[in-house]
């Protein structure tokens, strides 16, 4: 069983949910990243998804993308953020997933990206412009790592699509709240959380929902529907904020952050 | 002229094959797009399937592109030029003739068709340097269409005056701030607005590039660039050419040019790169020359990239040509050793420029300006009765200003 097998067999026999906060790698630089990870973690987040900067991601807003190229324009390179994870993943405590670019997996060798990913604590990859129908060989290749590779279903997505991306998803299924770009949204649209339960009947893969969470709202609106939630721009956000002021600062209130979102989700301990 | 933009199939397996089901050209091309574009894509390719089997489609866009952009463009025999070289003969394909001034009205109308069949009721589009987002805000003009064009802020500086021909024709330029501010970032952001619109917008891409069925179908439309040629070549000289040359940035003008040539052997098919001012690193923009296989802008193509997969800055002083990447039936074509792709720097282009203009009244864009300056190095040397076309993609009266910056001359 993986690592997110693990996580998501644990949190829905408690009837909890997972709270996974989505960081960009080295913004303002890796160190720094790894200890917020550690901190979000230590906050009560499930799970951990690490943005590998890339030039021209279109599936990001500006908030994620303007941290991809501040990462990229300090000259960080894919082995120093795998450097980092190898340090900070076995003091985790919990899965940490890269989302990356198929660019930045390509370039490097699929083989020699899971490996390496794999070799660094990395428990799945999320590959946002590889749909389904190009993903065969990286799918096979991350089975035999038992790495997951997460896949995205969109509310454009069609129902018979949709269920042939739950059979080759592994680890779990990232629900794309919206047809749109990664970003904080006031409002998200009110037959989500109805298309999330159809889905969650069609499949045992836990069902998490990104794009546009923000709010403790958000949170409690929507994590009944779903096993977790995605938070991403609403924290890279507060992490740019790093470069102007006391580190220690920032870190703890990225932590009181994602700690309030934490203890919007249902069953909550905390 | 019939356009004929669904010619009967190249037989399988030749060099003209392609894309296959999933948008292969060999190995390049496919869709690495996010999940929401692939709702999309399905959709233009089925209605792009449609329109290829409907005659009335077929009929509309031939009427227009007869008389709405003045098809067939003439075959100009350049004939000082060619007497001051000494060599081969210099014929010009004069897509600079078009309505719009340069080939992209022929797949902005298709495109535009393909909106209204699919009931949408918005355009967004990209352009580098003006000619594109130029085409399609008059296409926008022509039919009705609200549209919204992306342009980067370098390429604005650059082209002034379309800009401002947009915004006549009622289109709204968005600039584009991030990373290069040129091309390649425009087309970032209207993959961006493409996300959130796709249900009743449609983006008109300009080129040969980017996701499945993108690459296929703008090189379709703009296949009446070669089927013209060599219909025209026929009527005239009694046969095809000995060689066709075409500039090369995404490569939809060169793709429009070689793609019927490409079953006929006997013509040789030159693509030119922009060599920029040196073979450094970021001193280009000649993906097919110096860069490697990998992905960008949802395509599976040649790129210019660093050891990471990131893409890399480069380089051009034609903004049309500035960009990292190249439409991945360039690549297939490559590999297969059917078209010999090769570079001109800045200066050569400038000084194939200045001598178009004054050998023969005709001033080529800067694109352009890289593929004469490309035929009349070839034509050196060549036998007087050899012919060599050129794709004249479009006029340089855009580039004025530019090309006065860049030879210090100040006016106005």
């Amino acid at each position: 069983m993986s690592a997110i097998e693990n996580l998501f067999a644990k949190l829905r026999s408690a009837n909890r949910k997972a709270l996974m906060p989505f960081i960009t790698a080295g913004d303002p630089d890796v160190a720094f990243t790894g200890e917020v990870l550690l901190e979000l973690v230590r906050r009560g987040a499930s799970m951990c998804e690490v943005g590998i900067p890339y030039s021209d991601p279109i599936a990001d807003g500006p908030v994620i993308q303007a941290s991809y190229t501040r990462s990229l324009d300090k000259g960080v390179k894919l082995r120093d953020i795998l450097t980092m994870l190898r340090e900070t993943t076995p003091k985790l405590g919990a899965p940490a997933v890269t989302m990356v670019s198929y660019a930045i997996v390509y370039r490097h060798g699929v083989e020699k990206y899971c490996d390496a990913a794999r070799a660094a604590g990395v428990a799945g990859l999320i590959v946002p412009d590889l749909p389904v129908d190009e993903s065969r060989q990286l799918l096979d290749i991350c089975n035999s790592r038992d790495l997951s590779l997460i896949q995205l279903v969109t509310p454009l997505t069609p129902r018979d699509r949709a269920l042939r991306i739950c059979e080759t998803s592994t680890g779990f299924v990232y629900y794309v709240s919206v047809a749109g770009i990664t970003g904080e949204r006031t409002q998200l649209p009110p037959e989500l959380a109805e298309s999330v339960a159809w889905l969650r009947q069609q499949t045992n893969l836990p069902i998490c929902i990104g794009f546009g969470v923000s709010t403790p709202e958000h949170v409690k609106l929507l994590a009944p529907a779903a096993d977790g939630l995605i938070v991403g721009s609403a924290l890279v956000r507060r992490i740019a904020a790093a470069a102007q002021r006391p580190r220690a600062e920032v870190i703890k209130e990225a932590g009181d952050y994602i700690a309030s979102l934490v203890a919007a989700l249902p069953g909550s301990p905390r | 002229m019939s356009t004929n933009i669904a010619p009967a199939g190249a037989p399988i397996g030749s060099a003209a094959a392609g894309p296959d089901a999933r948008g292969r050209f060999g190995q390049f091309g496919g869709r690495y797009v996010p999940e929401t574009l692939v709702y999309a894509l399905d959709q233009l390719q089925a209605e792009y399937a449609k329109a290829c089997a409907d005659p009335a489609f077929q009929a509309e866009l031939d009427e227009l592109l007869e008389h709405f952009v003045g098809r067939p463009s003439p075959l100009y025999h350049a004939r000082r030029l060619s007497a001051q070289i000494g060599g081969a003969q210099i014929w010009l394909k004069r897509e600079d003739l078009n309505h719009t001034g340069a080939h992209k009205i022929n797949n902005t109308l298709g495109q535009a068709l393909l909106t209204l069949r699919m009931g949408k009721k918005r355009v967004i589009a990209e352009t580098g340097a003006g000619p594109h987002g130029v085409a399609t805000a008059t296409a926008c003009a022509h039919f009705g269409l609200p549209c919204v064009v992306y342009m980067g802020e370098e390429d604005i500086r650059r082209q002034a005056p379309n800009v401002f021909s947009m915004r006549l024709l009622g289109a709204e330029v968005r600039p584009v701030a991030s990373g290069s501010r040129t091309l390649r970032d425009a087309i970032n952001e209207a993959m961006r607005d493409w996300m959130a619109s796709v249900g009743d917008t449609h983006y008109i891409l300009g080129s040969v590039v980017g996701p499945h069925p993108f690459p296929r179908i703008v090189r379709d439309f703009q296949s009446v660039i070669g089927r013209e040629t060599i219909e025209q070549c026929r009527s005239r000289l009694g046969r095809l050419p000995n060689l066709a040359v075409a500039c090369v940035g995404g490569g939809s003008n060169a793709a429009g040019m070689f793609y019927p040539l490409v079953e006929h052997a006997e013509v040789e098919l030159v693509g030119v790169e922009a060599g920029g001012r040196s073979p450094q690193p970021g001193d280009h923009a000649a993906s097919l020359t110096y860069g490697s296989p990998g992905v960008l802008h949802g395509s599976f193509s040649y790129v210019m990239q660093d050891e990471d997969g990131q893409t890399s800055p480069v380089h051009s002083m034609s903004a049309g040509l500035d960009y990292p990447g190249v439409g991945p039936e360039h690549s297939y074509w490559k590999d297969a050793g059917r078209v010999h792709y090769t570079s001109c720097r800045d200066d050569e282009a400038m000084a194939a420029f200045d001598a178009l203009a004054a050998s023969e009244g005709i001033m080529p864009a800067l694109e352009s300006s890289h593929a004469v300056a490309k035929a009349m190095e070839l034509a050196r040397g060549r036998s007087q009765d050899d012919v060599i076309v050129v794709c004249l993609s479009g006029r340089g009266d855009k580039d004025a200003s530019e090309i006065a910056r860049l030879k210090g001359v100040k006016f106005g």
